[in-house]
Order: structure tokens, then C-alpha cells, then sequence
């Protein structure tokens, strides 16, 4: 057994920056590097692509980063893990195997976890049993089956583990938690049992603290953040984790960014509820359990972490079409532009309502005044510029279009001094809704094919 | 015993992102001695006070001494969630720093270290 392994985060999201991957599997040595893709919103995205279009439906860049790495990790040994697969992981593989093939890289074995995509089954699974009820509102169903785009378990890291068991080199997954990528190579590697809830729950915690990319080494910290250096070339977060499932939270000497007790406090608070309870398909770890200590330079122990068994069910993320949106912005300049733009969006509404146009909502906010903080905000006495940024939503596609068609006529028909109009007309874009909800684990399961080039 | 008034960004930092339509607050005293403090000032009345207008809903609180933390879920806050949402910050990345404007009156030598 290796006495440590160091995972490094690759990417926080789609769309992250693009040179992190390369720069965390040539700064310096590392074991496995993880890529997180996919946010809820992501998958209805690739969803959509997939139905436009049957080859996509996955992260392109994941293949464009991993054609530039492909001989490095092939040279250092470095092995990949990755949801990257999105909604069509087998495409994903094979985009990555023709990319290889290419290159000349030879005894490639890229596993792929199936089983997560249920929107095709979803009415057999209510057959058998499964209610899906919305888990926040409690809702049936029934209320928007024919209106979903997406439907996805968020696996584990069982079947990832399973993958690099087979030889995996390259792990392409659908809906995994972010945390699993983190947690199955330390599974793998320690032989850990996926029944000892400790070291699940560290596992997972190092997850969370990797999944969102260089948010744990300085990105977007609120501490100090002018105390981060060099946040131009900002390095992402490396564990070095150990069988014992003390992890060390670091980053590439030669790169930029922070790690401290703070920049890792604030990454284990975001997006959490109760941290007693971070409910996981692996475990439930405990999040007040954790210790941290800064043990040197861009260096912290996070330790002492306990964890309690999994529940019997998965979470599933599923999407549905819900109407339709629009933005729309104009530029108000001094004197008194608040009140311009308030006069602005008083004359529009009027209009809308002459109209008789129906919106589910109407939303008016001012940009450099309030969007961000409302009513917290205090209004200062002189304004030099202000965005009137006014949104609706509506099941009508017509009532979205024709407010796209009110904006603009404000130019020359309502208050002076107005700018900021070049990106043309709003266009109504569809509204896609979140719908999460609960599966019973013996319903489903996850299918890991390996397959490689030799 | 003198008092003094201060903001809560003097003596803690936080995060926030979104968990539907409710949005996440993990506030972190910068200093190990600050910690009461945000126990005692930091009570669900005051976040919801302080957030009247934008939390909606229900205020709940947890406590994580070990990483000198508080966090905080507001319910109903998010104009429905993220993805359909019309707010600027649909999910609620800058309620950190909304939550960091409160004002504590509190003892001045509460923010000194004891001896």
C-alpha cells in the first residue's frame, strides 16, 4: 500500500479555467486528478444538446484538456476521475479513446459508470414503487412528468471504485456526487471497507473541500482576500491523503493562490445544511467532527473526522421546463438617474399591463444600488450612473417575447439620459426548474464497462 | 463596562451559495476569542431581522465550534432557485457579505484576548 496518495482538483464546474488541469499534472507530482462538471443545471443543459444532437450531451472541454495531458499522465502514471460523462458518457469515452488513438497513446483503459440517466424508466421505477416526490415541497410527480428534461441518481463512489479495480486509467462518469470522485481512489488505493463510516465521512469531506475548484486555495475568499497571492496564476487544491483518512490540504509550490485553516473554513461551509448531517450515498459524515491545523506554508490537516451509516436511498436531480424568462437592461446617467429609472419601469409595467400580458413575475432591480444586498443596502445621495435591470417569467413564450419588444422603445419614449442598450432585443430563454427528490438504492444500479485500446 | 458598535466583518468572514430556493450563511469568527460573540449576537431573530426583505422564510442555525462557525439557512429566499430565479444573485453568492454589513453593539473587552 502506498503510505499516501495526492488527488488534485482539475476543474470546480463547466467552464472553469481551462489550463488547471495541465497545470496540476505538470506542477508537480500528484496521483489522480478529479474534474467536477456537473452543477444541477448542467445536466438539463447537456440533455438538451443530446437530444439536438445523439453524439454530445457531455462536457466537450473535458476532451480538449485531456487530448493536451494525454502523454503526461500516460508518462507519470497519473489517473483521471471525472462526471464529465454528463448525460451520453459512452460518446464521452469514445471522443476520448479517438483522441488518444490519434496521439499514438497506447494501453489506455477508460471505465465508464452507467446507470444514472432513469429519465427513460422513470414510469416503470413509479411502478415499482417510487414515489420521486419533490423533496423540498412534497409535491407528487404527476404534477410535471410531462414537462421533464432530465432525470439523474447521484451515485456514489462505489461504482468508481469498481472501475479502477477493473484497471481504469480514466474513470467518465453520469450524475456522481462531486464528493465520490475525491473519495474512490482513497477507497481504492487503502482498501478501505465502504462500511467503515469514518473514513467514508473523511473521504467525503476532502470531496467537498476539492469540488469547487480553487474556491479552497483563495478564489473567492472572503477572509482577506487581498491577501491572496498571485491569484492571476491561482493554484487548485491538492490531497494528500493517508490510509489512517487524515487528509492534508495543499497546492503546487509554483503556483499562486492560499491554503489556510481559513481559505478550507470557508470552502467546508459552502452549499451546506445541517453539517452534522452531510448526507452522502457513501456516508453521512459529520461536519463538526472536523479538525483543522495549519501544519505549514499552504498546508492543513484536516482530521478527526466521524461518520454515520447511508440511508437506503439515493438522491435524484431531476429538471422540467417551467415557461419561459427574459432579461432586460437599460442605463440610467446622472441627475437623478435612480429616479429615471424608477420613472422607467413604472412607464413599462403600464405598458405590459395595457397589454393584459401575464407573468408569473416581474422583477426590477438596480444594478449598482441594490441588486446584490436589497433592502440591506443604504441609497447614497448622489448617483452617477445606474442598470435598471428588469426580468419576467411566464408560461406564455408570447407575453415573454413582447416585453423583449417594450424595452428598447423606452430610448426615445420615457426619461433622459439613457444608454446601455446594444445587446438588441431580450429573447425569451427557456425556465428550467429544479426537482429533487428520493430513490429507495435497490431500484437501481450502477453498470461500470472498462474498455481500452492496446 | 464600555460598549462599542462594530460590524460583524471586523470580527468574522462567511461563505454562501444556494441549496433550492433556500441560501446557505456559513459565518467564521477570525478569532478563536470572537466566537462567543457570534453565539450570543447572532441569534435567528436577528438574521431573519437582519434580512427582512430578502429571507422570506424560516431562519435555522447550526453550530460548528470546531471550525469556529455558524451557519445559516434562509428559507424562501431565492426567488424559487437558481435556475428560475430573476434575481441579479440568483443563488445567493453575495449574502456572505450582506450577512457581514450587521452591526453588533457589543463589550470592548470582549474583543481583546484575555490574559
Amino acid at each position: 500500500m502506498k503510505q499516501f496518495i495526492r488527488i488534485a482538483s482539475g476543474q470546480g464546474f463547466w467552464g472553469d479555467l481551462v489550463d488547471a488541469p495541465y497545470q496540476q499534472v505538470t506542477g508537480g507530482p500528484v496521483d489522480y486528478l478529479v474534474m467536477d462538471y456537473l452543477a444541477e443545471v448542467t445536466m438539463s443543459i447537456l440533455q438538451k444538446q443530446k437530444r439536438k444532437n445523439p453524439s454530445l450531451g457531455y462536457a466537450r472541454d473535458l476532451v480538449t484538456q485531456l487530448e493536451r495531458i494525454l502523454p503526461i499522465l500516460a508518462e507519470k502514471g497519473i489517473k483521471v476521475i471525472t462526471n464529465g460523462g454528463g448525460v451520453n458518457p459512452i460518446a464521452c469515452r469514445d471522443a476520448i479513446l479517438a483522441v488518444a488513438a490519434a496521439h499514438g497513446i497506447r494501453n489506455l483503459k477508460v471505465g465508464v459508470v452507467m446507470g444514472d440517466d432513469i429519465l427513460d424508466r422513470i414510469d416503470q421505477l413509479r411502478e415499482r414503487g417510487a414515489e420521486l416526490r419533490n423533496m423540498e415541497s412534497g409535491d407528487t410527480l404527476a404534477t410535471v412528468r410531462d414537462r421533464l428534461l432530465s432525470a439523474n441518481v447521484y451515485f456514489g463512489a462505489a461504482p468508481i471504485v469498481e472501475a479502477l479495480r477493473q484497471g481504469a486509467d480514466i474513470v467518465i462518469t453520469g450524475r456522481t456526487t462531486d464528493t465520490g470522485l475525491t473519495l474512490a481512489p482513497m477507497i481504492h488505493e487503502f482498501g478501505w471497507s465502504l462500511s467503515d463510516w469514518n473514513k467514508m465521512a473523511a473521504g467525503t469531506v476532502a470531496g467537498h473541500i476539492l469540488e469547487c475548484g480553487a474556491q479552497s486555495t483563495g478564489g473567492n475568499f472572503l477572509g482577506d482576500w487581498k491577501s491572496v497571492p498571485d491569484m492571476a496564476r491561482i493554484g487548485f487544491p491538492i490531497a494528500e491523503a493517508h490510509p489512517d483518512g487524515t487528509v492534508y490540504i495543499t497546492k503546487h509550490e509554483s503556483y499562486g493562490g492560499l491554503v489556510s485553516v481559513a481559505t478550507v473554513s470557508e470552502q467546508l461551509l459552502y452549499e451546506i445544511g445541517d453539517p452534522a448531517m452531510y448526507i452522502t450515498p457513501d456516508c453521512i459524515a459529520d461536519f463538526t467532527s472536523i479538525h483543522l491545523a495549519q501544519e505549514g506554508e499552504n498546508r492543513v490537516r484536516v482530521s478527526g473526522i466521524t461518520g454515520k451509516p447511508a440511508t437506503d436511498s439515493y438522491k435524484v436531480s431531476m429538471s422540467y421546463l417551467d415557461g419561459f424568462s427574459a432579461f432586460g437592461t437599460l442605463t440610467y446617467a446622472w441627475p437623478e438617474a435612480l429616479e429615471k429609472a424608477r420613472a422607467a419601469d413604472a412607464i413599462l409595467r403600464a405598458r405590459l399591463d395595457a397589454l393584459g400580458l401575464e407573468f408569473q413575475e416581474i422583477r426590477t432591480e438596480f444594478v449598482g444600488l441594490n441588486s446584490c444586498h436589497g433592502p440591506l443596502a443604504p441609497i447614497p445621495d448622489e448617483i452617477n450612473e445606474l442598470v435598471l435591470r428588469i426580468g419576467v417569467r411566464s408560461a406564455s413564450y408570447e407575453a415573454v417575447e413582447r416585453f423583449g419588444r417594450e424595452i428598447a422603445p423606452l430610448i426615445l419614449t420615457g426619461p433622459p439620459s439613457v444608454t446601455g442598450f446594444a445587446g438588441g432585443r431580450p429573447k425569451p430563454s427557456e425556465v428550467v426548474a429544479y426537482w429533487p427528490a428520493l430513490l429507495t438504492k435497490s431500484l437501481v444500479e450502477a453498470e461500470v464497462i472498462v474498455e481500452g485500446i492496446g | 463596562m464600555a460598549q462599542i458598535k462594530i460590524r460583524l466583518i471586523e470580527i468574522a468572514h462567511a461563505r454562501s451559495g444556494d441549496k433550492g430556493d433556500a441560501a446557505n450563511v456559513g459565518v467564521i469568527a477570525r478569532r478563536p476569542e470572537y466566537y462567543p460573540i457570534l453565539m450570543k449576537e447572532l441569534t435567528t431573530d436577528r438574521v431573519k431581522r437582519h434580512f427582512e426583505g430578502i429571507c422570506l422564510g424560516e431562519v435555522d442555525r447550526y453550530e460548528l465550534p470546531n471550525l469556529l462557525a455558524l451557519n445559516f439557512i434562509l428559507h424562501n429566499t431565492l426567488g424559487g432557485g437558481g435556475t428560475v430565479s430573476l434575481k441579479n444573485d440568483a443563488q445567493g453568492k453575495t449574502l456572505s457579505s450582506a450577512m457581514l454589513r450587521m452591526e453588533l453593539v457589543i463589550e470592548e473587552e470582549a474583543l481583546s484576548p484575555k490574559p
